[in-house]
């Protein structure tokens, strides 16, 4: 096997990884409890995107999307330090009183 | 060669992303979850992007990736510390089995309207002991 198959198989099983990856992120968003899971839950599926980025350079063949990891592991720390500010300040409510009875 | 170390760091780091959304999925309450998010997420990611300068080499790329691995090492840290204080200020509550708490005292919580169960607050091994 020549490496560059091996590349692409590689891309291709981890591809299938992270999909099931972002899938286990995304049921503990829905699943909560409350609003800081949801919020790991997010900062785990940006983490995932900056990944997922990276696998599409050896996909496409177009190093752009190098530049697209760099962004989105930037740009999801940042919400990710507005939603704590806002749940420390209180504006969030943590215990997520729209479903309590 | 360098293709096989490309393909090993990506399958690789995957799989270390793939442990740590199950420790997001699977840990019984919020501060364990942040945990595996934060180290095991930064290393998963990092070890993917690794690969990708094996993949591709060239100059461009190895310094991009570098700059992204220094960037995430950075601030996913600060954004868990934070988040952390958050929710313990909020008062998300511990997993039941939890043995100490060593910021009691030192920061104020508030309480939650509805309690929250954790999983996993049944089994509480302190509980083994005392019977």
């Amino acid at each position: 096997m020549s490496g560059a198959a091996a590349l692409e198989i590689a891309a291709m099983v981890a591809g299938v990884l992270l999909v099931a990856a972002a899938i286990c992120a995304a049921v503990r968003i829905v699943r909560g409890p409350s609003t800081p899971d949801r919020v790991v839950a997010l900062d785990m599926l940006s983490l995932i995107g900056v990944a997922v980025a990276g696998l599409a350079v050896i996909v496409s063949g177009s190093t752009a999307f190098v530049d697209i990891a760099l962004g989105v592991a930037l740009v999801g720390f940042l919400a990710v330090v507005a939603f704590a500010g806002f749940i420390e300040r209180g504006a969030i409510r943590a215990d997520e009183s729209e479903d309590a009875p | 060669m360098m293709d096989w170390i490309g393909a090993f760091f990506l399958v690789f780091g995957a799989a270390v992303c793939l442990v740590a959304a199950i420790g997001v999925l699977r840990f019984p309450d919020f501060f364990m979850r942040m945990h595996a998010a934060t180290k095991a997420g930064v290393a998963g990611a990092g070890l993917v992007l690794i690969g990708i300068g094996f993949a591709a080499p060239s100059l461009e790329i190895a310094i991009k990736i570098a700059l992204a691995n220094l960037f995430l090492l950075l601030t996913i840290p600060v954004a868990g510390h934070l988040l952390g204080r958050a929710g313990y200020v909020a008062g998300v509550p511990l997993w039941g089995a939890t043995q100490r708490d060593e910021l009691s005292g030192v920061l104020s919580r508030g309480v939650f309207d509805r309690p929250v169960k954790n999983a996993g607050d049944a089994a509480k091994p302190g509980q083994h002991a005392a019977d």
